[in-house]
Parts: C-alpha cells; sequence; structure tokens
C-alpha cells in the first residue's frame, strides 16, 4: 500500500471543531494532518449556522454542552483578537410575550446561574423597547445576556486552520477516510482516497459522518441530520436589531432567531426539521415561508421578502438531543470521538480542545510506543492582519496608505462587499490558499452582496484561472464537479455539428 | 489626490456618455467621468446583438458599436475619463471619494453630479426560489458575460426563468453557440420583454416559452442537475398537480433589473417605491439640487435609445444648472399616476423654459391592455390631452408629450390614466 504521509495525530474533519483542536495541538511537537474531505475547510455545519457565541444558559448544566459553553464564552475575545476574526459581544435577549413564557425564561436563568453564569438580566416592559425598538410591542419580558456575541463562523474556522497550517499542520482537502488501519488493536494508519497516512492516534471530528468514521472501529452512535434553513438581507438592514434575539426555546432547538451578523447583515433562522440525507442542504417553500414568519413574530416590522439576498440551510450533527460525544473509543486505542458536536458546538469549541487535549494525553500514555506532548518552542499565537477595504470606508485616507504599497488594493472587483483585487490576491495566497468560488467567498465576500456574484463572478473566475496558472474550465463553485464554464464558445457548437 | 471639478459623472454607460456629450454642447467645461469597469460602454460591450440605434441613429447596431459612436465622441472632445474607478461615496456638499489602482483614493470637489450607475440583475435569492446551491445558477446578464466577453459557455442543457429581454436574447445566443434551451419560464401570463424579442429570440428557433410557470424546486449537489417547474394561478400560486421536472445542468434568471442606487439613498435622496429610482423632476435633477439621475439608475428602460435620451436631458439640464439661470415655477407640478399606470418618470415639473414646446413623459402600465386610451388631467379632472394606442404593455416603456400649452400658472398636478377605449 502507498503510503502518502507519516503522522503521530490525524485529524478527520475540517469543521471548526477539526481545525481548532490541530490549531492547539500544533502547540506541541507533533506531526499533524487534517484530513477534509471537501476542497476547503469549514465546508459543513461550520459554514452554515447562526453565528452566535452562546453565553450558556440553554444547556443543562450537567451536560457537556452546559459546561462547555461557558468555559468557552470569555476565551473568544483573545482568540478572535489573535486570529483577527469578526467577533462583537452584544448580548442576547430571549423574548417572551406571556405569562407562561416569563416562568420559561426564569427557568433559562437558573440553569444559567447554575451553569456559572452571574450576569443574567430579565428584562420587563419599556427598558426592553428601550434595547430594541423594532421589537414587536406585545413583547413584555426577556432575559437578557450580556456575555452572547456574534461571529463570522467559517472566518473563525479558515483562520483557525491558516493558523495550524502556519504552525507546521498538513492539511489535506479532498481527501477522504476510507478505512482505520489498526494492528494490536491500536490505531496505525488511515486509508484515505489518496493514500494511507501512516498515523499513531486519529481523532474523529467528521461531524455529521462522524458515525460513519466511528462506525469503522467499531464504535456504535448515531448521527442524524437536523436542518435549519436561513435568510439573509442586505447590510442596510442589520442596523434594525442591536442584540441577538431568540423566542423561547423548544426541545429541538433555540427558536427562529433575528440578528445582525458581525458584517452588518441581518440574519433570520433557522428553522428545525429532521432530514435523511447528509448532504441535503436545499431549502424549501414550507422552510422559506416558516423562518420568515417565524422572525416576523419578534421583528413585525421585517424587510419585505423580495429584499432577501440570500437563503442558506444548514445541518445540525444531532445524537437525538443527546450531549457531545467526547471521548477516547473503548473499542481499539489511539482513538478519539469529538461527535455530536451540535449547538452551542461553536460556542463550546474553545473548551472542547482543552478537553480532546487531556484524553488526547491519556491516550499517548496508553499506545505503544508512548508519545509525549512536549512544547516546540516556535509557537506562532496570532494571524497578521488583514486589511479590509470595507473595514476602511469611514478611513479612507488610510486605505491610501495601504494603496501606495500595493497597486492592487486599489482595483474594486466586488461592488457590492467592497472588496479589491488585493483581497482576492491575498486569499488565493495564504496558507490555506482558496482555490473555489465559494472558498473565494467565504474568505473576502465577494459574492456575498446584492448582486451574489453576478458582477464579480466573472472577474474572480479569470482572476483564480491566472493565478492557480489553469483553464477558466477548471475553476469551480466548490470542488470537483462543480465547475462554473463547460466550453469555449464555438467548441459546442463544433461538436453538435460533427 | 485631489481634484476639483465642474460635473462628475459616475457610471460611463450609454446614460453617462450621452451626458457628458450634452453637458459639453452646453458650455460646460470641466467634466470628469468615472466608469468602475476596464472600459466605456457599461453592459453594452457584452451586448453583440443587434437591434440598438434603431431610435436614436435610425440604422441597426450592435451593442459594441453603438457604445462606440458614443466613446469616440468622448475621445473627440477630450472628455477626462478614470475607468476601473470605482466611485465610495457622494455627499449632499458634492464631494465624490473613489478608488483606483493609480490615483488610489480620489476627492473630487465638484459642482453637479450625474448619476448614471445603471442597474444590476435581480436574483434567484431575491425572489426566493427553493432548493439546493449547486454551480450552474446565473442571472442571464451573468452568462452574457461569460460567453460574449470572456469566450465560455456556462451550460449544454439550459433552463431560463423569466422572459425578460435579457433572458430571451441568452435563449438564442445560447442556442447559437450548440446548448439545448428546454424552455423559457414565465411567471406572468405574457413576456415582460419586448415583443421584437419573443418572435426574433424564441418563436425564430422554436423555443418553447411557458406562460404562467415558475421553479418550484432546483435539484444537484455539485452542478444543477434537473428542476420541477410548476404552472401558478392568478395569485402566483403553484397548482397542486402541474409539477413536472426538467432535466438540465444550467438556470439562467432574468427577473428583472434593479437600479443601482446605493450611492443614491446613502447621501439622503429619495427613491420611487416602483421605479427604485430617485424621484426627479423634468430636468433629471434628484431632490437635491445639482445632482442629477439619468438612465437605468433612475427607471428601467427597454432601449439602450431611451437611455441614451434620458442622458443627454441630464446634460442639457447640468449646463443650465452651471449657468444659474434657471427660472422655477410658482408651484412644481406633480405627475401622477392613476388608473393602470405603474409610474411616470418625471416625477414633478419645476421650471418655466420660455422656449420649450412639450414635455416627453415616460411610463408603463401595470397590465396589459388593448385599444386605449391614456389621459392627462389637471387637478380638477379637467383633460389636458390623450393618446390612443392599440395596445399596452409592461414590457415596453410608453413615451408620451405632455404640451407646454397646458402648464398653466395654476396648475398643480398631472394624472395620467388608461382606460378602455370604448369606455370614454
Amino acid at each position: 500500500m502507498k503510503v502518502l504521509m507519516k503522522a503521530d495525530v490525524v485529524i478527520v474533519g475540517g469543521g471548526i471543531v477539526g481545525t481548532a483542536i490541530a490549531r492547539e495541538l500544533s502547540r506541541y511537537r507533533l506531526r499533524i494532518i487534517l484530513a477534509e474531505k471537501e476542497d476547503d475547510v469549514a465546508m459543513g455545519t461550520s459554514k452554515a449556522n447562526s453565528g452566535i457565541i452562546h453565553a450558556g444558559y440553554n444547556a443543562d448544566f450537567k451536560t457537556l454542552k452546559g459546561r462547555l459553553n461557558v468555559k468557552s464564552n470569555s476565551k473568544f475575545d483573545k482568540l478572535c483578537q489573535d486570529l483577527k476574526v469578526p467577533f462583537k459581544r452584544i448580548g442576547s435577549l430571549v423574548v417572551g410575550f406571556t405569562r407562561e413564557d416569563l416562568s420559561k425564561l426564569i427557568e433559562l436563568k437558573e440553569n444559567g446561574e447554575k451553569n456559572g453564569l452571574n450576569n443574567l438580566k430579565i428584562i420587563t416592559g419599556d427598558k426592553l423597547l428601550d434595547l430594541e425598538a423594532n421589537l414587536n410591542h406585545e413583547a413584555k419580558y426577556a432575559l437578557y445576556a450580556p456575555s452572547a456575541g456574534i461571529i463570522s463562523p467559517y472566518e473563525l474556522n479558515i483562520s483557525l486552520a491558516e493558523n495550524a497550517v502556519i504552525n507546521g499542520v498538513k492539511i489535506l482537502l479532498e481527501t477522504k477516510v476510507v478505512d482505520i488501519v489498526q494492528r494490536d488493536n491500536q490505531v496505525i494508519g488511515v486509508l484515505t482516497n489518496k493514500g494511507l497516512i501512516e498515523t499513531r492516534v486519529m481523532i474523529n471530528a467528521a461531524g455529521l459522518y462522524a458515525d460513519e468514521i466511528a462506525e469503522k472501529i467499531g464504535d456504535d452512535f448515531k448521527i442524524k441530520p437536523l436542518k435549519g434553513e436561513y435568510q439573509l438581507f442586505d447590510k442596510q438592514w442589520g442596523r434594525l436589531v442591536n442584540h441577538v434575539l431568540f423566542p423561547i426555546p423548544s426541545k429541538l432547538s433555540k427558536g427562529i432567531l433575528v440578528t445582525p451578523t458581525v458584517h452588518g447583515n441581518l440574519l433570520i433562522g433557522p428553522d428545525s426539521y429532521w432530514v435523511k440525507e447528509k448532504d441535503n442542504l436545499a431549502t424549501t417553500k414550507k422552510g422559506i415561508d416558516e423562518v420568515y414568519k417565524g422572525a416576523k413574530r419578534l421583528i413585525p416590522d421585517l424587510p419585505r421578502k423580495d429584499l432577501l439576498i440570500n437563503s442558506f440551510a444548514g445541518l445540525r450533527a444531532n445524537t437525538r438531543g443527546k450531549d457531545f460525544i467526547i471521548r477516547a473509543s473503548k473499542k481499539i486505542k489511539g482513538f478519539i470521538n469529538v461527535a455530536g458536536i451540535q449547538s452551542p458546538g461553536l460556542s463550546s469549541a474553545p473548551a472542547i480542545t482543552e478537553m480532546v487535549l487531556d484524553i488526547l494525553r491519556e491516550v499517548m500514555g496508553d499506545i505503544y510506543p508512548k508519545l509525549e506532548l512536549n512544547y516546540r518552542d516556535n509557537f506562532v499565537e496570532t494571524l497578521d492582519e488583514q486589511p479590509r477595504f470595507a473595514d476602511y470606508l469611514n478611513k479612507l485616507e488610510e486605505w491610501q496608505e495601504i494603496v501606495e504599497k500595493d497597486s492592487d488594493y486599489g482595483e474594486v472587483i466586488c461592488r457590492c462587499e467592497k472588496v479589491t483585487k488585493g483581497e482576492l490576491l491575498r486569499a488565493i495566497r495564504r496558507p490555506l490558499p482558496a482555490r473555489s468560488l465559494d472558498a473565494i467567498k467565504r474568505r473576502i465576500r465577494t459574492g456575498m452582496g446584492r448582486c451574489q456574484g453576478g458582477f464579480c463572478g466573472p472577474k474572480v473566475l479569470k482572476i483564480l484561472a491566472e493565478e492557480l496558472k489553469i483553464s477558466s474550465l477548471e475553476i469551480s463553485k466548490k470542488g470537483e464537479n462543480s465547475e462554473i464554464l463547460k466550453s469555449k464558445t464555438k467548441e459546442m457548437i463544433k461538436e453538435k455539428n460533427s | 489626490m485631489k481634484l476639483k471639478c465642474d460635473l462628475t459623472i459616475i457610471g460611463g454607460g450609454p446614460a453617462g456618455l450621452a451626458a457628458a456629450l450634452e453637458a459639453k454642447k452646453n458650455g460646460v467645461e470641466n467634466i470628469l467621468l468615472l466608469e468602475r469597469d476596464k472600459y466605456l460602454g457599461g453592459i453594452l460591450p457584452q451586448c453583440i446583438h443587434n437591434g440598438f440605434g434603431l431610435q436614436y441613429f435610425k440604422e441597426e447596431l450592435t451593442g459594441p458599436e453603438y457604445a462606440d459612436k458614443f466613446i469616440s465622441q468622448i475621445e473627440k472632445h477630450k472628455i477626462d475619463v478614470k475607468t476601473e474607478t470605482m466611485v465610495i461615496k457622494i455627499t449632499s456638499g458634492k464631494q465624490v471619494l473613489a478608488l483606483n489602482r493609480d490615483d488610489g483614493l480620489l476627492n473630487i470637489n465638484t459642482k453637479a453630479i450625474v448619476l448614471a450607475m445603471g442597474c444590476r440583475e435581480r436574483t434567484r435569492e431575491a425572489i426566493a426560489i427553493p432548493g439546493s446551491r449547486p454551480a450552474g445558477i446565473f442571472s442571464a446578464g451573468t452568462a452574457q458575460r461569460y460567453i460574449n466577453v470572456e469566450g465560455y459557455i456556462p451550460g449544454r442543457e439550459v433552463v431560463i426563468l423569466g422572459s425578460g429581454d435579457i433572458g430571451m436574447i441568452m435563449a438564442r445566443r445560447m442556442t447559437l453557440e450548440g446548448a439545448k434551451v428546454k424552455a423559457v419560464l414565465e411567471i406572468m401570463p405574457f413576456s415582460t420583454g419586448l415583443i421584437r424579442n419573443k418572435v426574433q429570440c424564441l418563436d425564430d428557433f422554436n423555443i418553447p416559452l411557458k406562460f404562467n410557470h415558475t421553479i418550484t424546486n432546483i435539484k444537484g449537489k455539485k452542478r444543477v442537475e434537473k428542476i420541477t417547474i410548476g404552472r401558478v394561478d392568478k395569485n402566483m400560486k403553484v397548482i397542486p398537480g402541474t409539477e413536472e421536472e426538467i432535466r438540465c445542468d444550467t438556470i439562467l434568471f432574468s427577473v428583472g433589473l434593479i437600479p443601482e442606487n446605493e450611492l443614491t439613498t446613502e447621501v439622503g435622496i429619495k427613491l420611487d417605491s416602483v421605479t427604485r429610482g430617485a424621484i426627479v423632476n423634468e430636468n433629471r435633477e434628484t431632490e437635491m439640487e445639482g445632482i442629477f439621475a439619468c438612465g437605468n439608475v433612475l427607471q428601467v428602460h427597454d432601449l439602450a435609445d431611451f437611455v441614451t435620451e434620458e442622458g443627454e436631458i441630464a446634460g442639457r439640464a447640468v449646463g443650465e444648472y452651471l449657468k444659474g439661470k434657471r427660472k422655477y415655477r410658482t408651484q412644481s407640478i406633480k405627475i401622477i399616476p392613476g388608473d393602470n399606470i405603474a409610474y411616470v418618470v418625471p416625477h414633478h415639473i419645476d421650471y418655466i423654459v420660455p422656449d420649450r414646446k412639450k414635455i416627453k413623459l415616460f411610463m408603463r402600465v401595470k397590465k396589459p391592455a388593448e385599444r386605449v386610451r391614456i389621459s392627462f388631467k389637471d387637478n380638477k379632472g379637467k383633460k389636458l390631452a390623450s393618446y390612443k394606442r392599440k395596445i399596452v404593455t409592461p414590457g415596453e416603456m410608453i413615451s408620451l408629450f405632455l404640451p407646454e400649452s397646458v402648464l398653466t400658472e395654476q396648475l398643480k398636478s398631472v394624472t395620467i390614466s388608461v382606460k378602455k377605449e370604448n369606455k370614454e
């Protein structure tokens, strides 16, 4: 069998959890490989979710979800500062309308306090409208959690990956796990579509597919995809609300929220329903209507539906309402499951990595020959600032200095989101290079705006092909088989006539 | 870099080009034309089909030929042009902030501004078509750019949603390139584009046009694989049982154009909720004095020729504005859309112009009608003028004259209505 690479630890899955673990482990002298089946990181649940860093009052204090969320919340300021990821601690309000709702809010508050949150407040009456002028005037109560925040989940994911790469982690994209190779009841390798990776430890962070990976070594749990649909309004509408607004939560989810995003859009969603396929990301007429209706209950003056600029769906890696699964396998040595990481998974990621590190320490001592965790001396904690023109619109003189150094930063290629060619070239040349239109979009926002890539798409595609020195026909939306263009002009008609 | 000029024109498409040339003819000296793309002409360079210039030049031209006629005049008159220059902001004090590679930040102090930014296409998302999000979904104009400018065909088996002009033109273009256009779907019971385009682009190529149809689902993980379409009732709701699947790898959306008025609203200029363009007087001057708007940023036109005409109105008006000898009416005349009129541009008439004979009004109807009379009435219901039309449809803009002779000092408003001829 062809040995592709040798590693100490292989992480499967390039979502928020896999990349956060990769970055954490890159502090140590280990050979780390992260295998991701798609053409970029952040391609599953991590790219399509609410982008909320929850305060931590929802989940039961006896669960990992409850504990790890609260433990992680305060870590986001430094993490996002280090990695230059947009994060805003705007606080959240769970909104109630009736006496019954109020008792739910009190329950939530008490649960939050058990989780260690001591800054929760119940707000009533006019004070509520002072905080949110556009809130439904029939709303009477709210649970206010000042420590909740908003984040761009895929940008955090990508930055974690880049920082990991800078610190020596190898990320293999379009690399799918076929099997796990074991000897003497111990992991010795991961067989992928690209070849065999020899390894001592494997961490299963495969998100929706974590059950299928675990099954290969006999671990038995099931991940059920629970879909949520979202809708996004243009930037001028983000100012409609000041906080993350939730309805009273149900058993299945926290309900359809209304929130500004870190980039100033208005986001509404998600609904919540079971689907069979783990790649079913289709939006539905029913979902579109329900999300809009749900959001309108909180904000009656929601922008008209025809002002939507995007809608999308995400899948929660649900374990039928059970807790996160973060533990070493009992079936085989050198195998750790980090699975069922649905909400508040993003919010819990920093504490999840700490927990995984503790488990890894034990696992490493348990395998033969042993592995040890020793710090590297040259760990790079931060990423460089990556200036975006859109952030400089009120300080254009400062952008002038950037253009003087590199004139590519003076050429605007995306009019809706105000993105320059310099930013595009940078995204293609980063430690984890973007190679498809969607990968570029997640990094620099070309195509995120009103025209949805209608104007910038052809420009981005052309520059991408030039930079990668490949044909425009090879440029894809999101990896193999999603190429944008079918043929050169005149060729198709020649084919047809011959 | 700081600059001063008399007139800054934002957008180098047919509206901006015409405004620049006409302003020059009317004595405006120091003109700066800013264009965000690499070349002048706006969307015209990618419109390689013919049909341009029939009204304005009385000859049939392609888009690039039509654009060239103006671009060469711009060069001849040595009007300053900056391409690949993106305007970031305009202020009510008539400062224009822009960015390009060579100058970096441009800070332009100008006496007048003409907004000529054109429009963008409405997307699949804005009409909330459900389904997956694979490759193969384009707006018709984007597909046009890929084929005519970049030299690549974005699909082999195509369905087009929307019978707007670009959609129909692209149905023909893709067919000529060897792609199979399986259907053009239109949710309305009538075509939203020009009748001549339906004949020349669809009928002549046997491409089926299905009225009262829309897409109800898009399938495909990586690339579009198939779509479900369905017939809609009067309320645009899909009738259960009418759904059918069509296999295709590409969907083009031609579902309307939206004026690109972000700069306009940011500076505080009010928009008409129907046109989504600025509210203007007969000079195409917005409610902010010295800021004018013309072309598709003001109202989406059917023909480039009309865009040119409107650019010229704005260009001339800038000349008069800068000379400072305009005479206001004691009261402005409001132009009000009445029965079956969706909108009228201009929205009001503000000036007294001694040698003016008539004012051209542009309008669209809400729904098609045959054998109608379009009448102009004053605020007391007195008929000022009326015109017969055999057929009116929302897809064809109507232009009619308001005679100067009826614009008395007391006139407060003119209401325009469309009625069946026999009822009058």
